[in-house]
């Protein structure tokens, strides 16, 4: 029994109700998955499992989809997700050292992607189309242009006041 | 209807649906990595390729035949491109073949042996990954994965079960279970089918070939063999003997050579199933009770049902598989007539099968800590070990099998065939209800190779309808229809392998496998034409086993022994993970949302629930959560309130859910 997962209520009405949207046909699983990323952040795997049995499907396969698209997550995302462009343009300008810069400021060691306390995650993209702007990062949907990693600590000083640390 | 030029032959075709076949058709073995008969077809690894004149390089396995195409399989461009292939798969292949299970036998090593690869022009690859080794029965490498995927469709489309498929893309792309689990964690019935077809050592079967001789070497241990019906018509296949001849003889001499103390005969124990197996279908089928019965010596069947048939579980036969019955009686009673203690006594199977390891594992067939059968090792494990011993098998002169336990009728022994259970117990059963010698005992109706077969048994007005399936996908579409009432049986076998146990993926490996599986039916239907008796009934030394010990079938001590019960499985083992607990709250109510208990409508129960809750105000005091298989899915929906468990709940228990709540927060 202690192995039993479970997830609040809401959420699995919820889910039904994306489901019943979409119908309950594999060809609904992307649209599925989409608004589950929404709205967690990443896909829950026990998520993932009720999925697939509602759209008929292995859950096998619905991991193959779900691994397949950038766009999804399997991985708890930080409630700020910082995006470092790594396309040729901000690399040239130096994305990579911003990269370490950032990872350094929230300390995130070990290959980790996200932070202990749930607050950020840190990841490279391939080009956000803003090469103009380059070096570019973004946090959730708020775009930064020319940082430098001086900047970095500034931005990063503001969040985490919101925060209240 | 057509015809073809095919490296200047003319070549007729006729159903073939696509070029492939027409070439081999004309004795040409165009070389395949992800090409099987009996699946789609999928057009990956780009191997059949064929030049067609007027088209180019084609896929012949996806180009369907045509009325006077002309087309070369070995042309200067072509076999450039092959070996390309092959050296760029190798580039991202583990190389280690000498250590390899599969080495031999490895469809890889084989091509590029044939096509004469003998430098790659790439580095190795970097990154090494962990080995799964979590499966009773399958070994998986992904680093000698190629991607082909075959055993993605074979999981997906002969047992109907999707274990395994692709994830992640590009130079990541692999193929595995859910989740990246391991193969042990999720539903994985064991059937190793997909080890059947992988044409690398990628999905290999698990070798215990150690463990066996460490048994044998052991002098405080007696070693008793059992040989599986379907193993005697296929070892001889690795020796170049005819396909589906039996070796029975050879096998116990070569198991005697290699020091084993006693060699048995499974369908000495099939002999017993029968019996009791009839019997229980006699007492069912007359009172109407958990009709239809379903066999249950398929240990991959009896996983697949309960993982996902739990309310089906009551229909199976509470007979153990003869493997199992085996090695309880042997560990029972016959180390007490060899004046023995059951830890003095190994009991090893070889079996045609994989699963069979896994179900030797089960606890129920565990006696104080100590398992009624040790070990459990493929037929390919036996080959393996009878090459290392250095015995010249095909010039073995035959030695009888040791008695009682190897005495057998024709009935036991057709238990390798799909069909053979079925027709076992019919044998039975036409003598139980009509009290008269059954005299022609061949039962075509339920021989033949077909996924499903089903055919009504008139025993002299007794009526019973019967059907027989191979391969999951065709028991979980035959399940549905019993379901929603379009079929009725009174008895099905089920099978998990193409063919039945001959088909099993513990066999010898071979790139031809439906018509080797076709001679080894064959061979053990010859067998039961061959053997004195044809009927289980019939066996001497059966009857001296109910005598001494058993007394009748059916009995409260052969239940003991000889009979088991099921439970419901989780699909996929989790760990626990928690979105937006909940507050605490003095009462604790979930309610199971799993595979099975979603399917009965568990959400809708939920929803109710919710609603009755918020209604009546109570909705602050009730931790209420949706929980994922709590594994009692045979009596679902499950609804847990605190520490009670409450089974089949239907809406008209909930007022009494409610109620329930009202008393503990009045408390
Ligand atoms: S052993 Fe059978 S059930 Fe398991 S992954 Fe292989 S084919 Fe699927
Ligand atoms: S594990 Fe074997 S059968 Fe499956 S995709 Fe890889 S090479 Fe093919
Ligand atoms: S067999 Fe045709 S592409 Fe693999």
């Amino acid at each position: 029994m202690s192995r039993t997962a479970e997830v609040d209520l809401n959420v699995v009405d919820w889910l039904n109700n994306v489901i019943a949207e979409h119908g309950s046909t594999p060809s609904a699983l992307i649209p599925v998955l989409q608004e589950v990323q929404k709205k967690h952040n990443y896909l829950p795997e026990e998520l993932l499992t009720y999925i697939a049995t509602a759209l008929n499907l292995s859950p096998a396969t619905v991991y193959g989809v779900a691994t397949f698209y950038a766009q999804f997550s399997l991985d708890p995302k930080g409630k700020y997700i910082i995006k470092v462009c790594d396309g040729t343009a901000c690399h040239v300008r130096g994305s990579l050292p911003i990269y370490e810069a950032i990872r350094k400021r929230v300390k995130l060691v070990d290959g980790k992607a996200t932070t202990d306390d749930g607050l950020f995650s840190v990841e490279t993209v391939s080009c956000l189309g803003a090469c103009g702007l380059a070096p570019v990062i973004t946090i959730n949907d708020q775009v930064y242009g020319q940082v430098t990693p001086e900047a970095i600590d500034l931005i990063i000083d503001v969040l985490e006041k919101r925060e209240g640390m | 209807m057509g015809q073809m030029i095919i490296d200047g032959q003319k070549v007729e075709f006729d159903k073939e649906t696509n070029i492939l076949e027409v070439v081999r058709k004309a004795r040409i073995d165009l070389p395949t990595f992800c090409y099987y008969s009996e699946l789609s077809v999928y057009g990956a690894c780009r191997m059949c390729i064929v030049e067609i004149e007027g088209r180019g390089i084609q896929a012949s396995c996806h180009t369907p035949p045509e009325d006077g195409l002309v087309v070369r399989t070995n042309t200067a461009k072509l076999r450039k491109v092959r070996k390309n292939i092959l050296e760029l798969l190798l580039a991202n292949h583990d190389r280690e073949c000498t250590m390899c299970e599969r080495s031999g036998t490895c469809k890889l090593q084989d091509l590029a042996q044939r096509y004469g690869v003998r430098q790659i022009r790439f580095g190795e690859r970097d990154v090494k990954l962990p080995l799964d080794v979590s499966s009773p029965s399958i070994v998986r490498d992904p680093n000698k994965c190629i991607l082909c995927g075959d055993c993605v469709r074979v999981c997906k489309e002969i047992q109907g079960i999707g274990v395994l498929d692709f994830a992640h893309r590009g130079a990541k792309m692999m193929v595995t279970p859910a989740f990246n689990k391991q193969l042990g964690e999720v539903d994985c019935v064991n059937c190793g089918q997909c080890s059947a077809v992988c044409p690398t050592g990628a999905l290999v079967v698990k070798s215990q070939i150690d463990q066996a001789w460490d048994a044998i070497y052991d002098d405080s241990k007696t070693v008793i063999v059992q040989i599986a019906p379907a193993v005697r018509v296929a070892v001889g296949e690795a020796f170049g003997l005819p396909v589906g001849q039996s070796t029975l003889g050879q096998i116990t001499t070569a198991l005697k050579q290699m020091g084993v103390d006693k060699v048995f005969d499974t369908s000495f124990a099939a002999d017993l199933t029968v019996i009791e197996e009839t019997r229980e279908f006699i007492q069912r089928f007359s009172e109407k009770k958990n009709i239809p019965q379903f066999t249950s010596c398929c240990p991959a069947w009896v996983k697949f049902a309960e993982q996902y048939y739990p309310e089906f579980l009551d229909n199976l036969s509470s007979c153990r598989s003869p493997q199992q019955m085996f090695g309880s009686v042997v560990k029972r009673y016959y180390a007490q007539d060899l004046g023995l203690d059951r830890e003095q006594v190994y009991v090893i199977s070889i079996m045609p099968c994989t699963a069979k390891k896994f179900e030797a594992g089960r606890e129920e067939f565990f006696v104080a800590n100590n398992p009624d059968v040790d070990l459990v090792l493929t037929t390919q494990e036996l080959i393996s070990m009878i090459k290392e011993a250095g015995i010249d098998f095909a010039s073995l002169e035959p030695t009888a099998l040791d008695m009682p336990f190897g005495f057998a009728t024709g009935a036991g022994v057709i238990f390798g065939n799909s069909g053979g259970v079925s027709e076992a117990v019919l044998r039975n059963a036409y003598e139980i209800v009509t009290k008269e010698e059954l005299q022609n005992v061949v039962f075509n109706d339920v021989r033949g190779h077909e996924g499903v077969r089903d055919f009504t048994a008139d025993l002299k007005g007794t009526e019973i309808k019967v059907a027989i399936v191979n391969g999951l996908a065709n028991a979980r579409q035959l399940l549905e229809d019993i379901k929603s009432g379009k079929a009725h049986y009174d008895l099905v076998e089920v099978m998990a392998c193409p063919g039945g146990c001959v088909g099993g993926a513990g066999q010898p490996i071979s790139q031809n496998g439906t018509n080797l599986r076709k001679e080894r039916t064959k061979g053990l239907y010859r067998e039961d034409q061959r053997l004195q008796m044809h009927k289980s009934q019939q066996n001497p030394m059966l009857t001296s086993l109910y005598e001494q010990w058993l007394t009748e079938p059916g009995s409260e001590e052969a239940h003991q022994a000889l009979h088991t019960e099921y439970g419901s499985r989780r699909r996929i083992d989790t760990e626990a993970i928690k979105i937006n607990q909940p507050e605490n709250a003095p009462v604790d109510i979930q309610v199971c949302v799993g595979t099975s208990c979603y399917l009965k409508g568990s959400v809708k129960i939920l929803k109710t629930l919710t609603d009755m809750l918020q209604k009546d105000g109570y909705e602050e005091d009730v931790k209420l959560r949706a929980a994922f298989c709590c594994q009692q899915c045979a009596g679902g929906p499950v609804v847990i309130v605190d520490d009670k468990v409450m089974g089949n709940v239907g809406f008209e228990q909930i007022p009494e859910i409610v109620q329930l709540v009202k008393s503990k927060v009045e408390k």
